[in-house]
């Protein structure tokens, strides 16, 4: 008869850790920049049906990166537990510190209940009435949760990503200086730093940028398609002619 | 506590939450939580009688809220409706300024008559159930996609309204794939019936279909759709008592929205004071509002 081997808790943490952490840094990464006028999301990724960053409710936002069927489970649980909570309450009593808890929950039972941890990393970012009140929770694959200001970078070369956000991001930006700088910190990651070269110029069709816009009523998130990515990153000096034109020309579908 | 049910102990979000394939809210709740759902609740048998009866208080001895006119539009950018504000229990005014048209997503909106409280309730749900679907999906639904889910609901009240609590909603909006605008009615089985260029529900729908028939042009402007709009909720006031007209001492007027492919827009009500204005002045010493200029070519024959 054979008996199965000691394995300190300890060690199998630290395996189940590892082994999502690695996981997660094979992925793309997503940036989270807030600006003035709410928060924008910014990810490297050249499909246009599966998104990486989604509308959950009126003023909430999901980002993720990792595997996308365990992320995606994740987001389609979550609009769920919105749309439940804001049809049984009402749509102001739905937030993102409330869904950062069930995540944060489902994320940490999974860790230590199940075999095989999730490979996700999430954040979950609402805006409110000013810059003040915006939130952005950052979840990480055993369920911890970290109150982030400002911004998120995960996923591959999230280092690098965060070191160049974190030298260059203000309060009060822009859109435009918000994405422009999102954009750079996607374009400076470990593959750029290795070639010496700067950031990599990425090519508008292979973004995915949606942003929370504080101006808008009611359901706040509005995706930026390729067109209107072009002319917001456009270097001109009438920046505001921009803005207004990139405003209307944004669809309303989801 | 509907959020409660069915969750694990360790507070994780409930199984049911993770499930895959459904994109459907109502499907999603009657599993996990059906109390929420209207038409899951047992009622006891029985009709609401007409007057009085086992409710208490409120206006109309008690009798719950209807609400009345709607009328729908096809314009050549797409669809236009109107509604009254008035909600009448039995022979009282029950609500001077109810409003009865919603959008009921980015390129529709349904018009309530019928119940208030029950039709409310179909709404606000009808409005999830969109909703969720397209943030599930990451599309809008089609057309006909929204139109059958709504008829779906109505079938679901079908016991209440064989005790006379009946929800009859017009549904109307922009179907971006046929690139026009559309009107969608139905009757208290969940029936589905499309129609062409305009319609009405609702108590003073008799009078006011009288007067679409009489003004509707096809291709008319939106702008032309909102004063054939107010004229036939106008003509349904005349004469049905519970049809409430626009209240020119209280500054109460109709809810008048116009759907285009730019999406759903309500119409200010500045807006629609001015066109309730313009209706007046025409109706002056010519209650039945014929249009001024057939009036100058009668006087001149």
């Amino acid at each position: 008869m054979s008996m199965p081997f000691y394995v300190s808790p300890e060690q199998v943490m630290k395996d189940k850790a590892d082994y999502a952490r690695k996981g997660i840094a094979r992925g793309r990464a997503v940036v989270v920049v807030a600006f003035a006028g709410g928060i924008v999301f910014a990810s490297e990724n050249s499909s246009r049906a599966l998104h990486k960053i989604s509308e959950i409710y009126d003023r909430v936002a999901f980002a993720a990166v990792g595997k996308y069927n365990e992320f995606e489970n994740l987001r389609v649980a979550g609009v769920r537990y919105a749309d439940l909570r804001g049809y049984s309450y009402d749509r102001s009593d739905v937030t993102a510190r409330g869904l950062a808890n069930a995540y944060a929950q489902t994320l940490g039972t999974i860790f230590t209940t199940e075999s095989k941890p999730y490979e996700v990393e999430l954040v979950v970012a609402e805006v409110g009435p000013d810059p003040a009140a915006d939130q952005i929770y950052r979840l990480t694959y055993d369920g911890s949760v970290a109150d982030e200001h400002g911004f998120v970078a995960m996923g591959g070369s999230a280092e690098q990503i965060t070191a160049k956000l974190a030298e260059r991001w203000s309060a009060g930006l822009s859109l435009e200086e918000a994405l422009a700088l999102a954009v750079e910190a996607l374009g400076s990651d470990a593959a750029a730093e290795a070639a010496g070269r700067g950031p990599r110029t990425i090519d508008p069709e292979q973004l995915e940028v949606a942003v929370l816009d504080r101006t808008r009523t009611r359901r706040l998130f509005r995706r930026l398609p390729p067109p209107v990515l072009v002319s917001l990153l456009a270097p001109t000096a009438d920046a505001t002619a921009d803005s207004t034109t990139a405003e209307a020309a944004a669809p309303d579908a989801g | 506590m509907s959020q409660q049910r069915g969750s694990d102990p360790s507070g994780r979000l409930p199984a049911a939450f993770h499930v895959p394939g459904s994109s459907s809210f109502t499907d999603f709740v009657r599993d996990h939580a059906p109390e929420v759902l209207p038409g899951s609740r047992p009622l006891p048998a029985g009709a609401v009688p007409a007057h009085g009866g086992p409710f208490t208080g409120g206006p109309g001895g008690g009798q719950p809220p209807h609400a009345t006119t709607i009328v729908a539009i096809v314009c050549e950018a797409g669809v236009v409706m109107a509604g009254d504000r008035r909600a009448t229990a039995g022979n009282m005014i029950a609500q001077r300024d109810i409003e009865k048209v919603f959008p009921a997503d980015d390129h529709s909106c349904v018009g309530i008559a019928g119940t208030a409280g029950l039709a409310l309730e179909m709404v606000r749900l009808f409005q999830v159930e969109l909703e969720h679907f397209e943030k599930l999906e990451g599309a809008l639904m089609s057309f006909e996609g929204k139109a059958n889910r709504l008829s779906t609901m109505i079938r679901g009240n079908l016991g209440l309204a064989l005790q006379g609590l009946a929800v009859v909603p017009v549904f109307a909006g922009y179907d971006l794939e046929a690139g026009r605008g559309r009107i969608v009615s139905y009757d208290v089985t969940g029936g589905r019936y499309e129609e062409v260029d305009h319609h009405s529900v609702g108590s003073g729908s008799v009078f006011a279909r009288g007067a679409l028939k009489k003004l509707f042009r096809p291709g008319m402007s939106a702008a032309a759709a909102v004063r054939v709009a107010v004229e036939a909720l106008w003509d349904a006031a005349d004469d049905d008592s519970a049809t409430g007209g626009p209240d020119l001492l209280r500054g109460i007027w109709p809810v008048v929205t116009v759907v285009t492919a730019q999406g759903y827009q309500r119409v200010t009500d500045a807006e629609v004071a001015a066109v309730v204005d313009a209706v007046v002045a025409n109706r002056r010493g010519n209650p039945g509002g014929r249009p001024q200029e057939s009036t100058e070519g009668a006087s001149g024959a």
